[in-house]
């Protein structure tokens, strides 16, 4: 397994909601790839948002501004 | 084949559609299911597809956009989640079975149904659905145009009357969906359900609904989601409230391709060749002796279907001959709309149904004109 480093995550209400940040970061150049929810937020199955730890306020100012909705944004060791 | 009965399905479709629907059988995972690489291109495309019926409806949010496998089940989620027993609703002879037949089994249990009537050229008056309208009422159930006649109706004016009367304006838009403009927002329409098969020119087995945001609709169906596995209940936002299960990911990807064609084309320009093909032939064959046509053609703006009877024949009958000698597909019988068919008269032997696509040429109305000359002086 590869090691663990300390990363932001970003869950979504839904995965439809998680489309569409993810089209938007793309479009604004925002950091970050879709992953599988880590265990550490839920033992569920949807896909959230992984970026370096610094690009928290760029992301969740970007997205909130944007009126995009988001569940959930903590920094993990995944 | 002149395939004519694109009111049931559009045959011919853009090959994108086809390429498309492909390369997804070859490429895609499951949407909502895990983040691979297959995973997410299903997903990308999935969503990419609501954000287009979204700006094609005038839909506020792309993530109110519910796959379904077709209207009857948009119909259905929409009519069933929204509609409780003790309810008042209002809908119209021009309704289709996938209207009539969820409003009767609620009517069964409770719900109080009224009917606003068609006349014998299946038109309904805005004034008489009007007047059924009661301060309780919860919804009114439309179609945007008879899948018999073709007419349309005017779903601007009914979806104001609605809001007046703080009712929630369910539109059918089966016929509609692709080739004639829809604006939900304009319009005051709630909730929105088409299929993909039709106008659209998508595969079968593709469809849904748009959900003005603020409706809450309950689901009637439960289950897989990808996403909050361990609640016991079904996530309440849209569009995963009501859309448990796999959705078909390779016909939404020939839908989304289906989407692209309608969008270089224009929705204006296919409305303008559909209709300059239906009134070619209706031109033609209304003035034959013998022939008689269904629906108002004083309208403006119609669907693209000119239904018809010969003589006294069956419509089966005609249709078959059509088919047979011809080589003309058409649609005979009751085409699953009975209280148009009573307003009509022709519950005796249905109707033949003519509708036109975007694929259709000038010479293949002309055939049609020819035959159904022959058949009308024999």
């Amino acid at each position: 397994m590869r090691e663990k480093k300390p990363a932001l995550i970003i869950t979504f209400p839904s995965t439809a909601a998680a489309m569409e940040a993810e089209s938007f970061c793309q479009e604004q150049g925002l950091p970050g790839r879709i992953i599988p929810v880590p265990r550490e937020i839920t033992a569920g199955c949807g896909l959230a948002w992984r970026a370096p730890p610094e690009a928290e306020a760029a992301l969740t100012g970007a997205l909130g501004a944007a009126g995009l909705a988001w569940s959930d944004a903590r920094v993990l060791e995944v | 084949m002149i395939y004519l009965d694109n009111a049931a399905t559009t045959l011919h479709k853009p090959p994108q559609v086809m390429d498309a629907v492909v390369r997804a059988m070859t490429a895609m995972g499951n949407a909502a299911r895990g983040a691979h690489g297959g995973a997410l291109e299903a997903s990308r495309t999935v969503y990419n597809t609501r954000v287009k019926l979204a700006r094609l409806f005038g839909c506020p949010r792309p993530d109110h956009v519910i796959f379904t496998a077709n209207s009857t089940e948009a119909l259905n989620i929409a009519i069933s989640g929204l509609i409780r027993p003790g309810d008042h609703v209002v809908t119209t002879d021009c309704e289709h079975n996938s209207v009539l037949r969820p409003l009767y089994r609620l009517e069964e249990r409770g719900a109080v149904l009224d009917i606003a009537p068609a006349d014998r050229l299946g038109r309904v008056a805005c004034e008489d659905l009007e007047a059924l309208l009661r301060p309780d009422t919860r919804a009114v159930v439309c179609t945007h145009a008879s899948n018999l006649t073709g007419n349309v109706l005017d779903i601007a004016r009914i979806g104001e009357m609605a809001r007046r009367r703080g009712a929630l304006f369910i539109v059918d838009a089966s016929q509609t969906a692709g080739a004639l403009p829809i604006d939900m927002e304009a319009m005051g329409v709630d909730v929105l359900c088409f299929t993909g098969h039709k106008g659209l020119m998508g595969p079968q087995g593709t469809g849904g609904l748009c959900v003005r945001p603020g409706v809450e609709i309950e689901p009637w169906k439960v289950g897989g989601s990808g996403v909050h596995s361990y609640d016991r209940r079904q996530p309440r936002e849209y569009p995963t409230r009501l859309e448990a299960g796999t959705l078909n990911g390779h016909g939404i990807a020939g839908l989304s391709a289906a989407l692209d064609f309608l969008q270089e084309v224009g929705v204006e320009a296919i409305e303008a060749k559909e209709c300059a093909l239906m009134d070619r032939f209706y031109q033609a064959v209304s003035a034959m002796d013998g022939v008689t046509v269904y629906g108002d053609f004083s309208q403006a703006r119609r669907s693209a279907i000119v239904a018809l009877n010969i003589r006294d024949y069956d419509s089966a009958a005609v249709s078959d001959e059509l088919s047979e000698t011809y080589g003309i597909a058409t649609r005979p019988g009751a085409h699953c709309a009975p209280r148009m068919h009573r307003a009509l008269g022709t519950t005796d032997r249905g109707a033949v149904r003519f509708s036109f696509s975007w694929f259709n040429t000038q010479d293949e109305v002309d055939e049609a004109i020819r035959a159904v000359g022959q058949l009308a002086e024999e």
